[in-house]
């Protein structure tokens, strides 16, 4: 019997550096290589010393997966194949591709230049890295070997993020990375076929969460720019300049067109700028209301939202700017900030986490004074304020997708173990299936009950379901086959048993029973309606020479006189069963002790 | 398995397979060849042409329907012409039952125009399988298509002249329309949109799951965005359809050959249409005559569909006028389509080959049309009327539809254009006769030139992909196995392969030599775990198995049956009752536990006979064995070469002991 294990070496009871190893049907499997925000030391990368302590990864994986392009999924992967060492198939989607290599090269310049740590990957490790990447595209069964196959599913957690079937014959899993189960604004819901794998890896970061609260928090961000801007005010939104700059770019885009505002709106030029291209290259993995109409107007050429220029800063009156860098640690949003920062009516909204030591995350701890790099103390006045807009499955959206695909099992990551704990109850409570959430380095091994294929002759399969011709479609109430089957090597072979002899050049030994018995005379007419009343399964039939077949059970007159009747019966050894209790009931003269 | 041929028009195949009790429908081609027979359809009456002379037929029919005649038929330059709506060729529809068709696998969007025919009108209730670019190809040039037609509505459509009695009096090429029968209007903008709503995109290399019986995959065929070729599998059995591939390197992803090796059954079409033209060499004629015509002061027209080789043609053309000095010449591109055709070509990077897809990554758009909309060198128009006068400066090249230049803007510029010796029109595309597509427009002072660009395969390369895919056998149409009647003397335009194919012609059916023989079972671990199989040769195995088979999905469980309670269970009443209604209280459909092969030593017998305490026995020779006698219980065995025989006098228990002593001294499982 085959297992599957599961260990995660990141994301196991946490969120951040997602990273899970599968092995299932002797394959082994990397699922995500993702870094930790929370961590500057050893901790922000998963351990990779658990596969090998010695040597390179390559002789220890069959594929590294990465299911989007978010840091905490792919921030650790130039560390593991360019440092660790690892020189197999990278699979990934191709707008995870397109944008994967930008953030890591923006991730690299803040740890590198900013915090001025050496012994970390470089620019060229992210081209190497990026060049074993295998583009996988939707719903497109890929072979990784002759026995491994993985296919990717819509994930909607953001452009080009997927969800991942692996399949080594008959045993599955599926790996949802991050997942949204709500269309969004610019993305579709999560999707995958009832595939029943034996595990499906599933996020639970919103493990207990149960209403809709993305929207809410959009309102509330559209709401709390709305408040700043009639009261004059500037807001500044510091933003990475691929992902969530994007979604919020239409958010505020479809909020001026539907409320006719003129207020400024201006994103940095350069980077945002090409990185909106990005957007309208995959137009193909949005979601059908953007799809639909792109050709009249693609929702990335921002009617409202203007490039910036650093003169406009001091520029009176109500604005809205989203500049990069996202953390405030350097560029033009810090610049705008230290402007900004003094003016009670503005305002700064965080859409993302921040790096401990940025400013982004001094003024998210509270921070009233600032001191920057040349000694200069910024009085923080202005309003700031912090919006979580990762797009997740809530609970409701988990079980929908539990229900979608019904696995056998369920392995819980990437989320907090207290909600786990809740959320393990639900999915056993509802579906009766066993919930795991593996701690990081704690395997989960399983057995999986897999049945074993054969080839069936299709006359045997056809003469036992009894159908005629080809349609074989609905067989609903079981049916019994009986056959020999055939053993070598991995294959197996079910025929006919007498077929079997015959192709294995064996030749079937005939035994035959004949045995005597005397019954109170009677006409044959008589015997044989007893006989059917007895066997009315059986097919029994009086031949020309009158003698009677059960089956293929024969009852012959031996001799015959006044008071008894001598018969023959006379059976194969296939037949013992049904001649053997025939010829007792003979003996007994149809007596039964079933019989009162 | 059965295929039944509704079209066999190579380049609009429509073909119906039915395999594993599913029917499947390969391709809806939709013959356009026949709009030939009509006069083209102008927005603006053309006195030119409404000054034709009608046609009189000479025979024997009566007056009125003469005169019905004479307003339907129009001569032009020694050829005749339907004045009327022009009608399109349906495959064959009337021997299926479209009802029973659970899906229809698409290969290319030309081979998808007669769908709305199929989704709309027959009863159809299936799924439509085609690629993402297919689809939205197809939809674009059936919008093309229809949106030319309704432009321009006309109050009736000729009926007379395709009446078989009046056909056979006409002259030829109508005489020799061979299924007159078949024509029909096109369809609605409504049937378009309810015929895509049946669509299910899929990608390349998707393993889609028919009813669990079938697994079908789309491979891409090289031949144009998202074209595949389609493998339709069982478990044991392997059919390809291969529709249209190609080897050249153009725009889309390379032909994958790979999982169309070995199959049972290779069914072909889409070969070359133009076998006597090399697509480079008319790419580098197409460009030499532009220059030609552009540098006398004369203008282009381009006959063509909004999508595909025009993409091409827009990348080559623009490199090509910049290296004569040409750079200001405009390109105009007039479809009702062409602002979906150039938008969507840039957002299915996914299925472009490489070159172009590693575009995205810059980020860029895959095709440079996006820069040259943006330089102002090519400009793209729905219509000509409205704001493309205001753009328009001679000379010029214009790429518009409908490549049979008998509808659409094409129309207008033959009309404009046609009158002057120093334009020119070039037919890149490979479906129409370029002498039938110019035969209304006689005489004619314009230039013409033939440069079919047709990146299809070509017939020595149908031949040894044949012999690559070493499929059992192939079925193709049967134009294919001798020379194009144009060049009857080119015996290389054929097809061959080692065994030689089957020939289809449109309405044959049939009878493919395809022999099921297995099926997949799955064993549940139990029933295995229970089985004792017994070594007969080295390495096989073998046992007897009994179990209860169930089927989900098409797909068949054998598991442990039920134990069935004994009879002789001491039970209450109703039970006793029933079981005893049920079965008779007897076990009889017991199948054998095991099966005995082999001969017998009749020492070995006797010896354990002997062992189980019966030692009053007498060996007896005969002719073919031996007999064993049971001196005291009047009971016989009856050895022979392969078989025994035990005859007893009803004592059952000796008997048994009988039975379990031989077993055991013969090999068995
Ligand atoms: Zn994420």
């Amino acid at each position: 019997m085959a297992e599957i294990k599961v260990t995660p070496l990141g994301a196991g009871q946490d969120v951040g550096r997602s990273c899970i190893l599968v092995t299932i049907g002797g394959k082994n499997i990397m699922l995500d290589c993702g870094m930790h925000m929370g961590f500057n030391d050893d901790r922000r990368f998963p351990d990779f010393s658990y596969i090998t302590r010695t040597g390179r990864l390559t002789e220890h994986l069959d594929c590294v997966i990465i299911s989007h392009f978010h840091l905490d999924h792919c921030g650790a992967l130039p560390y593991m194949s360019e440092i660790v060492g690892y020189d197999g198939p990278i699979y990934m989607t191709q707008p995870t591709k397109a944008i994967c290599p930008i953030l890591l090269e923006d991730y690299r310049k803040i740890t590198v230049e900013r915090k001025g740590e050496t012994n970390f990957f470089t620019s060229a490790m992210i081209k190497d890295c990026m060049k074993k990447v295998i583009i996988v595209n939707l719903h497109q069964t890929v072979q990784v070997d002759d026995e491994l196959e993985i296919t990717a599913y819509y994930a909607g957690h953001v452009l080009g993020a997927a969800m991942f079937r692996m399949k080594v014959g008959s045993q599955s899993v599926v790996y949802t990375g991050d997942y949204n189960m709500t269309p969004d604004r610019h993305l579709g819901a999560a999707w995958i076929d009832k595939c029943r794998p034996d595990i499906l890896i599933t996020e639970s970061t919103y493990a207990t969460t149960i209403r809709d609260s993305k929207r809410c928090r959009e309102r509330d961000f559209l709401q709390k720019i709305h408040d700043c801007i009639e009261k004059g005010g500037k807001v500044l939104i510091p933003v990475f300049a691929l992902g969530r700059a994007q979604e919020l770019c239409i958010l505020v885009e479809t909020f001026w067109d539907r409320m006719n505002l003129t207020v400024p709106v201006y994103f940095s030029l350069g980077l945002t700028e090409k990185a909106n291209h990005y957007y309208k290259l995959f137009i193909m993995w949005t979601n059908q209301k953007i799809r639909k109409t792109f050709v009249k107007r693609n929702l990335f050429d921002f009617k409202h939202i203007k490039p910036f220029d650093r003169g406009y800063i001091h520029n009176p009156g109500p604005m809205v700017v989203f500049a990069t860098p996202g953390m405030l640690h350097a560029g033009l949003s810090l610049q705008i900030f230290r402007n900004w920062a003094s003016n009670p009516l503005n305002m700064v909204i965080m859409p993302g986490y921040c790096v401990a030591g940025t400013v982004g995350n001094k003024i998210l701890s509270g921070a009233k004074k600032i001191e920057m790099e040349n000694r200069q103390v910024i009085d923080v006045k202005l309003s700031v304020q912090y919006m979580s807009f990762s797009a997740h499955a809530d609970a409701k959206g988990i079980m929908q997708l539990i229900r979608m695909c019904e696995p056998k099992n369920v392995i819980l990551v990437h989320g907090e173990a207290k909600k786990m704990e809740f959320l393990k109850q639900k999915i056993t409570g509802e579906f009766g299936i066993q919930c795991h959430m593996p701690a990081n380095g704690e395997v989960v091994a399983m057995e999986t009950k897999a049945n074993l294929t054969a080839d069936v002759s299709l006359s045997l399969l056809k003469r036992s379901i009894a159908l005629s011709g080809d349609a074989l479609k609905d067989v609903k109430k079981p049916r019994v086959l009986h056959g020999a089957v055939t053993i070598s090597g991995e294959k197996m072979h079910l025929e006919d048993a007498s077929k079997t002899m015959q192709q294995l050049g064996m030749t079937e030994h005939e035994i035959r029973f004949t045995s005597t018995v005397t019954i109170p005379s009677m006409s044959m007419e008589v015997v044989q309606k007893k006989l059917k009343r007895r066997f009315p399964h059986q097919s029994v039939q009086l031949t020309s020479d009158g003698s009677i077949l059960v089956g293929s059970v024969l009852v012959k007159v031996a001799g015959e006189s006044e008071e008894s009747l001598d018969l023959l019966v006379s059976w194969p050894y296939q037949e013992e069963d049904l001649g053997s209790s025939l010829f007792t009931i003979l003996q007994h003269g149809f007596a039964s002790h079933t019989e009162t | 398995m059965k295929l039944y041929c509704l079209s066999d028009h190579p380049n609009a195949p429509c073909l119906l397979l039915t395999f594993k009790s599913t029917t499947i429908l390969l391709d809806c081609g939709l013959d356009l060849t026949s709009l030939q027979h009509f006069l083209p359809l102008t927005l603006v009456p053309s006195a030119r042409l409404n000054s034709l002379p009608p046609w009189t037929v000479t025979g024997d029919i009566s007056t009125q329907l003469k005169d019905d005649l004479k307003k339907e038929l129009k001569e032009c330059s020694g050829r005749v012409f339907v004045d009327s709506s022009p009608e399109v060729c349906l495959p064959e529809l009337g021997i299926v039952d479209f009802s029973t068709v659970d899906a229809i696998l698409v290969s290319n969007y030309h081979c998808m125009l007669a769908l709305p025919f199929i989704t709309e009108y027959t009863g159809f209730k299936g799924r439509v399988y085609c690629t993402d670019p297919t689809q939205q190809t197809g939809r674009q040039l059936m919008e093309e298509f229809v949106e030319y037609m309704e432009r321009v509505p006309r109050a009736k459509t000729a009926v007379n002249w395709k009446k078989p009695s009046v056909l056979k009096m006409l002259p030829a090429p109508l005489r020799d329309i061979a299924w007159a029968t078949s024509l029909r209007r096109c369809y609605t903008t409504h049937d378009i949109n309810s015929c895509m709503s049946k669509v299910r995109v899929t990608a390349f290399s998707e393993k889609l799951n028919l009813f669990g019986s079938l697994m079908v995959s789309p491979h891409s065929s090289g031949y144009c965005l998202g074209s595949c070729n389609w493998v339709i599998k069982s478990d044991y059995e392997k059919v390809c359809y291969v529709s249209s591939s190609s080897f050249l390197t153009t725009h889309s992803i390379p032909i994958l050959q790979e999982p169309l090796k070995n199959s049972d059954l290779l069914l072909l079409t889409g070969i070359t249409q133009t076998p006597a033209h090399n697509p480079d060499s008319m790419l580098g004629e197409f460009c030499s005559n532009l220059t030609v015509t552009i540098k006398n002061g004369g203008n282009v027209l381009v006959p063509c569909y909004p999508s595909g080789i025009i993409y091409d043609l827009f990348e080559c053309l623009s490199g090509y006028m910049d290296s004569v000095g040409l750079t200001q010449v405009p390109m105009f591109f007039v479809s009702p389509v062409a602002d979906s055709s150039l938008a969507y070509s840039q957002i299915f990077s996914e299925w472009l080959c490489a070159q172009k897809q590693s575009k995205v990554f810059l980020p860029e758009p895959p095709f440079p049309h996006a820069e040259l909309i943006k330089s102002g060198r090519l400009k793209h128009f729905s219509t000509i009327h409205g704001d493309f006068s205001s753009h328009f400066k001679t000379p010029c090249v214009v790429f518009t539809g409908h490549p049979s230049l008998r509808l659409g803007d094409a129309v207008h510029f033959m009309e404009l254009w046609g009158k002057s010796s120093s334009n020119t029109v070039i037919f890149i595309e490979p479906n129409f006769s370029y002498l039938d597509a110019l035969a209304p427009y006689q005489p004619l002072a314009m230039k013409a030139c033939y440069c079919p660009i047709d990146t299809a395969i070509s017939f020595p390369q149908a031949t040894k992909m044949i012999k690559e895919l070493k499929p059992l056998h192939v079925v193709l149409p049967e134009c294919y196995l001798t020379p194009p009647t144009s060049q009857p003397l080119r015996t290389d335009l054929v097809v061959e392969a080692e065994v030689a194919p089957t020939p289809y012609k449109r309405g044959s059916v049939l009878h493919l030599p395809i022999k099921r023989r297995l099926e997949r079972i799955e064993i549940t671990p139990e029933l295995a775990g229970s089985l004792a199989p017994i070594e007969v040769k080295p390495g096989v195995f073998v046992s007897t198995v009994t179990g209860t088979i169930t089927a989900r999905d098409n797909k068949y469980i054998l598991q442990e049956a039920p134990k069935q309670a004994l009879p002789s269970t001491p039970s209450s009443q109703p039970i006793r009752k029933r079981k005893r209604e049920d079965d008779g209280g007897v076990s009889e459909t017991a199948h054998p536990k095991q099966y005995v092969y082999g001969n017998l030593e009749v020492e070995e017998l006797v010896q354990a006979l002997a062992k189980n305490g019966i030692t009053d026995v007498k060996v007896e020779d005969t002719a073919s064995g031996h007999i064993i006698h049971l001196q005291t219980e009047d009971t016989i065995i009856q050895l022979e070469e392969g078989s025994t025989h035990i005859f007893c006098e009803g004592n059952e228990p000796l008997r048994r002991k009988l039975r379990d002593t031989l077993i055991a001294c013969l090999p068995s499982f």
